[in-house]
């Protein structure tokens, strides 16, 4: 069983998920990337689901718990890069995680992060959500 | 029930150029045919359809379902092909097979002159044959126009949700009609498809030519947004007319997005988040004075 790298751009964390999420291993990611953020003084956390061909709710409430987590030390979490399909399947299930950020791709997700960073009370001003 | 079958049998073996000539004197009054191209074509047609007739009266199958009718059957699904695509009525379809009555029982009158009991049993018999196969082209024109419809069903939906780029980054999906089901399906792949090569971070969903909002129009609203927004892009509704204000006030529904009333506006929003501006570039004399 392995675990899941958190690499380290600037002051952001990646995190890229390529393999059939399960209990045991959600937690452990838990764990690394909260102490992870701590260490690092990390202020963003982009979680890349490229690889992922189906998110089901399990998945979905991780999301959710991470960003609640990361939210908590002052990082804000970005889910980049789903696919349209597993877009679809999400809504279609109710799960709109509606507590996440999210953006089209890594590039996309950096620069979200550096934005709000840089002008936290504009970010809230002009998105409802 | 065969010796009456026999009875029509014989009868349009016999005098089948006068049947047919009369038959189709009929039509031609009965359907007011000018055409003579079209004339041509009836006569075609009514020629092939006697000719099966009268092997299907061989079979003596009292049923038209069975597999001696078949070739008649053809005929009459050929007719109404033909018919419905060229745009016909149904009673200018059916007209063809009910006109047959008029010279058949004239024939059945000439020979059953003397026998009055024998002439109503043979004209309820021929008037029943006719009378199924009749209905059995109306049916068929049915099946044609419901394929039509069908196709043009698809068309439409593949027509009427275009996804349009408004400025790099920028999307506008131009809603027209009422959004089933079905089409905010379509609606949803041709967006988030768009968005994944376009890489617009903002989309402007415009409902001018939505005609009516309701509970399940706005879920199917809320379920494109959301699909949007998982992709990473932030949508903006636009095109809300005064009644739908309205209506969703009115039904309590909770949009949870931008609203603006006009494109122009929502394009406008798009530009600002975007960090771009529009500037005239001479002061124009309004502006002046």
């Amino acid at each position: 069983m392995g675990e899941i790298p958190i690499l380290r751009i600037g002051d952001c964390l990646l995190v890229s998920i390529q393999v059939d999420m399960h209990d045991r291993l959600a937690l452990a990611l838990q764990d690394d990337l909260t102490e992870r953020i701590v260490a690092d003084r990390a202020r963003g956390v982009m979680i890349d689901i490229s690889a992922l061909e189906i998110v089901d709710s399990f998945i979905g409430r991780m999301l959710n718990n991470i960003a609640a987590m990361s939210r908590v030390l002052d990082a804000i979490t970005v889910v980049v890069g789903m696919r349209p399909a597993v877009a679809i399947t999400l809504v279609e299930l109710g799960l709109g995680l509606t507590g996440v950020r999210t953006a089209l791709n890594v590039d996309k997700g950096l620069a979200l992060i550096r934005n709000i960073i840089d002008n936290p009370e504009r970010d809230d001003a002009n998105r409802i959500r | 029930m065969s010796e009456h079958r026999h009875v029509i049998l014989s009868l349009i073996d016999r005098h089948h150029q006068q049947l047919l000539a009369e038959w189709l004197a009929c039509q031609k009054r009965d359907a007011r045919i000018a055409d003579p191209q079209r004339e041509k074509e009836i006569a075609g047609l009514a020629g092939r359809f006697l000719d099966q007739l009268r092997r299907g009266a061989i079979a003596q199958a009292d049923d038209i379902q069975m597999a001696e009718w078949q070739p008649v059957r053809e005929v009459l699904e050929d007719l109404s092909r033909d018919r419905a695509i060229q745009g016909f009525s149904p009673s200018e379809t059916a007209i063809f097979v009910f006109s047959l009555k008029e010279p058949l029982f004239a024939l059945l009158r000439r020979e059953f002159a003397i026998d009055a009991d024998r002439l109503a049993r043979e004209t309820w018999t021929a008037s029943r044959l006719i009378d199924r196969l009749g209905l059995y082209t109306i049916e068929s024109y049915a099946r044609v126009r419901e394929e039509v419809i069908t196709r043009q069903q698809q068309e439409l939906l593949e027509l009427s949700t275009p996804v349009v780029e408004l400025w790099d980054g920028i999307l506008a999906l131009p809603l027209i009609g009422t959004l089933d089901s079905a089409r905010t399906q379509i609606v949803m792949e041709s967006l988030l498809q768009r968005i994944v090569t376009s890489g617009a971070e903002i989309a402007i969903i415009d409902i001018t030519g939505v005609p009516t909002v309701d509970t399940l129009v706005a879920q199917h609203l809320i379920k494109t947004i959301s699909a949007a927004r998982l992709m990473g892009a932030d949508c903006i509704l636009s095109g809300i007319r005064p009644q739908i204000a309205q209506t969703i006030v009115h039904l309590g529904l909770e949009l949870n997005v931008v609203s603006k009333a006009t494109m122009a506006d929502a394009l406008a929003l798009a530009l600002r988040r975007a960090n771009k501006t529009i500037i005239d570039r001479e002061p124009s004399a309004a502006t002046r004075t």
